[in-house]
C-alpha cells in the first residue's frame, strides 16, 4: 500500500515537473505582431549577395556630386582620408608591415557599402540619402578604387555583380593560439 | 564644485604620495590663516565639520560623490579629430572591488549618444520567427527577469601599438568595465516570436545615428544573452544604451548592441561593416581573422600603476583580471622583472565572465624592478606576454590584444609603463 501511494506521489510530482518544463516554453502572450508593412519600414538590412538591395540607380558622375557635398569635408575630395577613414587605394598592402585597409583594399562585399552608408553616413546626418544617392555615392568610390569604369551606373543588380579584391581574405577564429 | 576642491588628481592618490606634508599642501586652502585646515583637524584639534550640523538629509536627491573626489572621472582622451565616434575609459586605477559606478563606465559610441524617450521605443522582433513581435519598454519589463554581474570590454583594448603609449592603468586597458546587468534573457524573448528551424543567427540593431549593426551567433543568443534594461540597479544610462541593449557577456563590447531597436532572425550573418571592415583581426600574411567574438584572459595591475609613485616599505598589489570563456582560476604576479611568478589571492566571489579582484601583499625594498600580473582562465588558457602574442598575430591586428601589462618601478618610486 505505502509503496503504491508513494509510486503515485512520484508520478504526479513527475507530471508536475513535465508542465513546469512545457510552460517555460510556452508563449507568455507578451507583446504585439508586427505587420509585414512595420517590418518593411524598419528593416534596412543588406545581405553580402545584395539580394535586399532596394530599388533605385546611381552613376559615378552623380555620385561624384554627393560625395563632394556630403563626403569629402571629413574623406577628403578623392577619399584619401582626413575626419574620416581614408576609403580609396591600399590593395596589394594588406601583408605588409604598413597595411592600409580601405573599401577597395579589404572590404570583402561591395552590397555593405550600401548597407553602412545608408544607415551611418555622413555622420552628421545619417539616413539622409536617397536611395539613388547612396547607389551613386558607391559608384564613386568603387570607382575611385579602380574596380568599376567611369561611366558605371549602379543598381541592385548591378552592385551586388561585382568581386571586390578582399572577397576570400577572411578566415575563421583560431583562437586561442598562443601559447606563452 | 566649491573653489578649494581640489583641482586635479583623486584624494585618493595622496596615499601614494610621498608623506602627509605633500597631502596637508594639496588640500590646504579656505583653513584658518597661518594653520592649515588639515593641521587644525588633527589630533588634538577638533575638525570644523564636527562642530556645526552638516548638509541636510535630501540635500542631495540624486547622490555625488565627495567634492573631494571630482578628480575621478572618466579618462577622455585629448586632441581626437572628432568625439562622435570614439571612445573614453573608466579610471580602473582609482577605483576598489570589482563593480564599476555607472557614471565611469567605459563608453565607445560609433554615432553619438541617442536621447531616448523610452515611451517611443519600441523593439521589433522578425526574419526567421513564427510571429514577428512589437515590443514596449513595459512588455520587456513584463518577462520573468535575471540579473548577473559581468564584465563588458572594447575589442581594442589597447590595440597593437597603442601598449606602448598608454601611461596609466586606465590609458592601457580602462575600455573594460563591470556591473550587474539586470534584463530578460534574450533566449526567452526569442522564444517568444517563435524561432524557425533555419535560425543561424540575430542581427542586432540600435537605435543610434549609426544604426550600429552586428550579427550574433544564436547558440549565444539562447545561451547567456540579455536584454538589460537594468545596471547596478538603476536604468542604463545613455552611455550605456538606455533604455535597451544586448548584453553577450565575455564578447567582445561591440556586439553588446546599445539602444536597441531590432533583432532580424537569418539564416547567415549579415557581413555588415563592423564585422567586415572593423572588429576583423589583420594577420601578417594579410587575411583577416572574422567572428572573433570571445575576449581572451587578461589582467593588470591598478597599483601600483603607471603614473603613481610609490614610498620603500609595504605596498599591497592589487588589481583585476577577468576571461570571456568562463572564470577566472588564478592570477600570478611578478615582482622581479617576470623571473619568477607567485599565486596573488582572489577575492571572492569569483564570478563567471566578471571581473575579479586580485591582492598581493609586497614589501619594496626601493631597487628599480618590474611588477606585472598574469590571469589563468578555467580553461586552463595562460594571459601572454606581447611578444608571445605578436610573434603569432603581428602588429597589425588591432583588436583582442589581451597581453601582459609591466610596470617598471624607478628607484625613484615613479612607476611607469614597462614597454614605452
Amino acid at each position: 500500500m505505502a509503496t503504491r501511494r508513494v509510486a503515485a506521489l512520484t508520478g504526479a510530482v513527475l507530471l508536475l515537473g513535465i508542465a513546469g518544463a512545457a510552460r517555460a516554453t510556452e508563449r507568455l502572450g507578451i507583446g504585439r505582431p508586427a505587420t509585414e508593412a512595420e517590418i518593411a519600414a524598419w528593416n534596412i538590412d543588406i545581405d553580402r549577395d545584395g539580394r535586399k538591395l532596394p530599388p533605385g540607380s546611381g552613376s559615378v558622375a552623380q555620385g561624384r556630386a554627393v560625395f563632394e557635398a556630403h563626403c569629402a569635408s571629413c574623406h577628403g575630395s578623392r577619399g584619401e582620408g582626413g575626419i574620416g577613414d581614408r576609403l580609396v587605394g591600399g590593395q596589394g598592402t594588406l601583408a605588409t608591415a604598413k597595411p592600409i585597409k580601405t573599401v577597395g583594399s579589404f572590404w570583402p562585399y561591395a552590397p555593405t557599402l550600401f548597407d553602412y552608408i545608408r544607415r551611418a553616413m555622413p555622420l552628421n546626418a545619417p539616413q539622409s540619402l536617397s536611395a539613388d544617392e547612396v547607389y551613386a555615392v558607391s559608384a564613386y568610390l568603387l570607382h575611385l578604387n579602380g574596380l568599376v569604369s567611369d561611366e558605371t551606373i549602379l543598381d541592385a543588380k548591378s552592385l551586388a555583380s561585382i568581386r571586390m579584391p578582399n572577397r576570400d581574405g577572411f578566415v575563421p577564429d583560431p583562437r586561442p593560439d598562443v601559447r606563452p | 564644485m566649491s573653489d578649494d576642491a581640489p583641482k586635479k588628481s583623486p584624494a585618493r592618490r595622496r596615499f601614494l604620495a610621498q608623506g602627509a606634508a605633500a597631502a596637508a599642501g594639496i588640500l590646504a586652502g579656505g583653513g584658518a590663516p597661518g594653520r592649515s585646515r588639515a593641521e587644525a583637524a588633527a589630533p588634538p584639534g577638533i575638525p570644523d565639520w564636527m562642530k556645526e550640523p552638516g548638509a541636510d538629509v535630501g540635500s542631495q536627491t540624486y547622490g555625488q560623490p565627495s567634492r573631494f573626489e571630482s578628480g575621478l572621472i572618466r579618462n577622455v582622451p585629448k586632441g581626437l579629430k572628432q568625439y562622435t565616434s570614439a571612445s573614453s575609459r573608466t579610471p580602473l586605477q582609482d577605483l576598489d572591488g570589482i563593480l564599476t559606478p555607472n557614471g565611469l563606465f567605459y563608453e565607445r559610441h560609433h554615432g553619438g549618444i541617442p536621447d531616448i524617450d523610452p515611451a517611443q521605443h519600441r523593439l521589433l522582433v522578425h526574419g526567421l520567427v513564427e510571429t514577428p513581435l512589437v515590443l514596449t519598454l513595459d512588455d520587456i519589463r513584463r518577462f520573468p527577469s535575471e540579473s548577473r554581474i559581468h564584465f563588458l570590454e572594447c575589442s581594442g583594448n589597447p590595440g597593437f601599438e597603442a601598449i606602448k603609449a598608454g601611461r596609466t592603468a586606465s590609458d592601457l586597458v580602462g575600455l573594460v568595465s563591470c556591473a550587474e546587468w539586470t534584463g530578460v534573457r534574450l533566449a526567452t524573448v526569442l522564444r517568444e516570436a517563435g524561432l524557425k528551424p533555419d535560425a543561424r543567427w540575430v542581427v542586432a540593431e540600435g537605435a543610434d545615428a549609426a544604426a550600429m549593426t552586428r550579427s550574433l551567433p544564436i547558440a549565444k543568443c539562447l545561451d547567456d544573452a540579455l536584454l538589460v534594461y537594468s545596471q547596478n540597479g538603476e536604468r542604463l544610462r545613455p552611455q550605456q544604451g538606455y533604455p535597451l541593449r544586448v548584453l553577450l557577456p565575455g564578447f567582445e563590447g561591440n556586439m553588446s548592441v546599445k539602444w536597441l531597436r531590432r533583432l532580424n532572425v537569418t539564416a547567415e550573418p549579415a557581413f555588415s561593416r563592423e564585422e567586415t571592415a572593423k572588429y576583423t583581426d589583420l594577420m601578417p600574411d594579410g587575411t583577416a581573422r572574422q567572428f572573433t567574438f570571445v575576449m581572451e584572459a587578461k589582467s593588470i595591475i591598478t597599483r601600483p600603476s603607471g603614473t603613481q609613485r610609490i614610498a620603500p616599505g609595504f605596498h599591497e598589489i592589487t588589481g583585476l583580471a577577468w576571461t570571456g570563456r568562463g572564470k577566472i582560476s588564478g592570477v600570478q604576479v611578478s615582482v622581479d622583472s617576470g623571473r619568477t611568478w607567485q599565486d596573488a589571492a582572489l577575492q571572492e566571489p569569483v564570478l563567471t565572465r566578471a571581473l575579479t579582484r586580485f591582492r598581493l601583499p609586497w614589501t619594496w625594498d626601493g631597487q628599480p624592478t618590474t611588477i606585472a600580473s598574469r590571469a589563468i582562465d578555467e580553461t586552463g588558457y595562460v594571459q601572454p606576454g606581447f611578444a608571445d602574442l605578436t610573434a603569432v598575430r603581428g602588429l597589425n591586428s588591432f583588436y583582442h590584444n589581451n597581453a601582459v601589462v609591466p610596470w617598471r618601478i624607478a628607484a625613484s618610486g615613479e612607476v611607469a609603463n614597462g614597454y614605452a
